[in-house]
């Protein structure tokens, strides 16, 4: 197999006119379910149900169902927190940075990729609020005037994470939407059911396709990726201040924003291959999203790895160079104590496995990519569980040290979270077009004039 | 329903065709013209001379207005209305205000370039427009581009503007029409209803929620703790009591045991040991208040709010509770008299001294000659 990576390979493989390309991403919309999609939504709802009646438990009796006690008071809650909002930047990074790099393959899996996102995000809130213990009380997180008297702390790190979450999902779901805007009225004009023409209607505000409204809003499109560019580096450096801010031994490193942001890149892309994997086999969008931009995919993949493999390293050189006991003790017992297992899980996963993507054939082999990524998911899973937990078990008192272990609920709720992603996933694939038709259309084959206009650029 | 002319509309196939009939639209002199594309063809900006989009700055204005509102109002929350020192930071910490005047700032940001831009640059929501439900709209919203100019331009004429768009290659010309609206929609008895309807929903929901959801079980199990609370029946006791009495044989500081407990009058005089100075009758006015005031009245005139409920109290302004001594005042509060029961484990020795001194004043106050009123005049207090 000979590449040649100097010349960019087309967004779109096969020469594909506007309205087959519309027709092929409006295809699943206007079909009625098949066997396939209610077996897939019949699983990851089950998933779902499982996740909510642990939830319903734990709402009533409290979160003592939960793992997690003294020593160790953040468990499983915190883990999924921080593994579903590192899956959500994968989305952000693709539809903002690459944006904003000019990389015309993004637009095959932009779409996907945000609302993947939003799902993910929606997912990772459940966690801090139920963690709370009385999550109907959480409108004490937003500061307002109340008759205590009081404001929330707005120098702890938690609190900023309250900002940034929320600002995250906030300004994700409008970039989608925006992004939505011209899709809908393309849908709009072309659906003959009666329903789906007055929904349609209501979410395209009357887009008419118009250059005049065309040239604001490519001018708002890139404000909103400008702005989606720190903001998703923001959210993930907040996450990790909420460890970092401590003193605790293990969370207390400088090198956490960075390893961090890395992390969640690395994690939400790998979410990203296995999802897509799938998505383009069963809606026959080969085409759209092609093997090439899996294999770019990959290659951020390998990238981040190796950052994140380097975050490992460093954090144990620091560990020794610093001279501090009690933080090279927290590193030696990560790797060799009571959770040696989850350790060597995290590196064989995220550090070893990727590294067979510096060959070109294993990252263009789809069955071998899939098995990666879910190593990856794996493995950037055990990461979170392995900072969260084995730096809390054993702190500076020996006295107070303990050993965590899950209860059934915690995995319960874990299972949930899965499920709830999936399936606001797998309706995604069946209510919204999955790939950006009007951005895929600017992209395709003699789409753009032959010279530009008079005087050009 | 009456309909007027929009305006005519053409067709073209290519975006190279587009953009040379967009460039001869301008050149012609049509203003009130537009062109429409399923997606942002390159070079159109140019051949339409458009100007550059003034989008940004209401992103910088909304912006800047996020980073100042966030930093003002965490200022004003954390440095004067309610400081407190955490962690050793200054009360106006502003390296700890960063992160969430940052989030401030995109989100007000973002919010309002896209409200903005669809409502004063777009005026969206507009789902009435005459180019919708066309067989034009429907080919530019799919694979075609068009040009569509509108009668409200000062050079419009019908078949002078088809002649152009045909010359420069458009086909499918279409003349657009739209509807002549005369009622408000809005005063729709159905519209009402559908808003009252949304109204009581909400100011329901909001009420079950707040006044009714919030006292049911799970949501009141901080209020059902498994604690003892004065004055309530436990299980955890033999004899049911919440509040326990003293251990039996200790001595809690300030309650020496009283020595003529349970004889009707003390055998010696005892004599008042404190001062009673302005400090001394105050704590004896707050005690009085506490303990005695319920039974005696505020002013010792037996008047209080248990008259006719109960035996009633006597007036501590009798002859004979005035020519009682001190040490006989004393030893009632210690051991109680008739229905009285004794105070001994509430209040402790000071404390029974200084109301005793307060009694004193309460009675004087009652009981002056004439000679004194005037003299507690003239100190003018």
């Amino acid at each position: 197999m000979k590449i040649d990576y100097s010349i960019e390979a087309p967004a779109i493989e096969g020469r594909l006119s506007l309205s087959q390309i519309e027709e092929l991403i409006a295809k699943p919309l206007d079909s009625k379910p098949d066997k396939k999609f209610l077996l897939a939504l019949s699983i990851s709802g089950s998933a779902l149900a499982l996740g909510a009646l642990c939830v319903l438990l734990t709402f009533y009796y409290g979160i003592g169902l939960w793992g997690n006690n003294q020593p160790v008071g953040w468990g499983f809650d915190i883990v999924n927190f921080v593994f579903w909002v590192g899956i959500g930047h994968a989305g952000t990074l693709i539809s903002a940075i690459l944006f904003l790099l000019r990389q015309k393959w993004r637009t095959g899996i932009a779409r996907f990729a945000e609302a993947m996102t939003i799902f993910a995000v929606m997912t990772a809130g459940l966690f801090p609020a139920l963690h709370t213990g009385r999550p109907w009380l959480d409108g004490y997180l937003l500061p307002y005037p109340n008759q205590h008297n009081l404001w929330v702390n707005f120098t702890s790190p938690l609190l900023w994470d309250v900002f940034a979450v929320s600002t995250y999902f906030t300004v994700s779901l409008v970039f989608w939407y925006v992004g939505l805007i011209p899709d809908f009225a393309s849908l709009r004009d072309r659906t003959t059911s009666k329903i789906k023409k007055v929904i349609y209607s209501i979410f395209s505000l009357g887009w008419r396709h118009s250059h005049r409204n065309w040239q604001h809003y490519e001018k708002a499109y890139m404000l909103l990726a400008g702005f989606a560019t720190p903001l998703v580096l923001s959210v993930h450096t907040i996450v990790s201040f909420d460890f970092a801010v401590s003193i605790m031994p293990g969370w207390h490193a400088t090198i956490f924003p960075p390893y961090f942001v890395a992390g969640a890149i690395f994690s939400g892309f790998a979410m990203v291959v296995t999802v897509l994997i799938f998505v383009r086999k069963i809606f026959d969008l080969e085409h759209i999203i092609t093997v090439n931009h899996l294999e770019k995919m990959n290659k951020v993949i390998l990238a981040t790895g190796m950052m994140v493999g380097y975050a490992y390293a460093m954090e144990f050189f620091i560990a020794w160079y610093s001279g501090n006991p009690i933080e090279q003790f927290v590193f030696i017992n990560r790797a060799f104590g009571p959770y040696y297992w989850a350790y060597w899980i995290m590196v064989s996963c995220n550090v070893i496995f990727p590294q067979l993507f510096w060959i070109r054939k294993f990252r263009r082999n789809i069955p071998l990519m899939f098995v990666i990524s879910i190593f990856v998911n794996i493995g950037m899973w055990f990461e979170r569980f392995v900072i969260t937990v084995t730096s809390l078990h054993r702190d500076f008192l020996p006295s107070s040290w303990g050993y965590y272990t899950p209860t059934l609920y915690d995995i319960g709720i874990l299972i949930g979270s899965f499920g709830l992603f999936f399936t606001l996933v797998i309706l995604f694939t069946k209510a919204l077009p999955v790939v950006s038709i009007s951005e895929i259309k600017a992209v395709a084959d003699g789409a753009q004039p032959s010279h530009h206009g008079e005087g050009g650029h | 329903m009456e309909k007027k002319l929009f305006g005519v509309a053409a067709i073209f196939t290519t975006p190279d065709d587009i953009i040379n009939a967009a460039s001869s639209t301008v050149k012609k002199g049509y203003t009130k013209y537009d062109v429409y594309t399923p997606y942002p063809v390159h070079g159109m900006d140019n051949a339409m001379k458009l100007k550059p989009s003034k989008l940004g700055y209401l992103t910088l204005g909304f912006g800047l207005t996020g980073t100042f509102i966030a930093l003002f109002f965490m200022w004003w929350m954390m440095a004067m209305d309610y400081p407190m020192i955490i962690g050793g930071k200054p009360f106006f910490a502003l390296p700890a205000f960063i992160p969430v005047t940052f989030e401030v700032t995109v989100l007000l940001a973002t919010l309002a370039t896209v409200i903005g831009m669809l409502t004063f640059f777009f005026y969206f929501p507009n789902n009435s427009h005459p180019v919708h439900d066309t067989s034009f709209m429907k080919k530019v919203s799919s694979d075609k581009y068009g040009v569509c100019i509108e009668c409200a331009d000062p050079k419009f004429e019908l078949e002078g503007v088809k002649e152009f768009l045909t010359s420069v290659g458009g086909i499918e010309i279409e003349e657009i029409y739209y509807a002549v609206k005369t009622e408000q929609r809005i005063f729709d008895p159905k519209f009402i209803t559908f808003l009252i309807g949304v109204a009581i929903a909400t100011s329901g929901g909001i009420y079950f929620a707040l006044n009714k959801l919030m006292y049911m079980e799970p949501f009141t199990w901080m209020q059902t703790q498994q604690k003892l609370s004065a004055q309530a029946e436990t299980k955890f006791f033999t004899d049911k009591f919440s509040m326990r009495p003293k251990i039996a044989g200790t001595v809690a500081r300030g309650f020496i045991p009283y020595e003529y407990k349970g004889l009707a009058l003390p055998p010696v005089e005892i004599v008042n040991p404190s001062v009673p100075d302005e400090k001394n009758l105050a704590l004896g006015k707050k005690k009085y208040l506490t303990f005695c005031s319920p039974c005696h009245g505020n002013h010792g005139d037996g008047d209080s709010r248990l008259r006719g409920q109960f035996p009633n109290p006597p007036s501590l302004h009798s002859l004979k509770v005035r020519e009682w001594n001190d040490g006989n005042l004393y030893h009632i509060i210690v051991n109680g008299q008739n229905v009285m029961p004794s105070y001994e484990s509430q209040i402790n020795v000071a404390e029974r001294w200084a109301i005793v001194n307060y009694i004193r004043v309460l009675q004087k106050a009652k009981n002056a000659s004439p000679e004194e009123i005037e003299i507690a005049r003239k100190e003018g207090k």
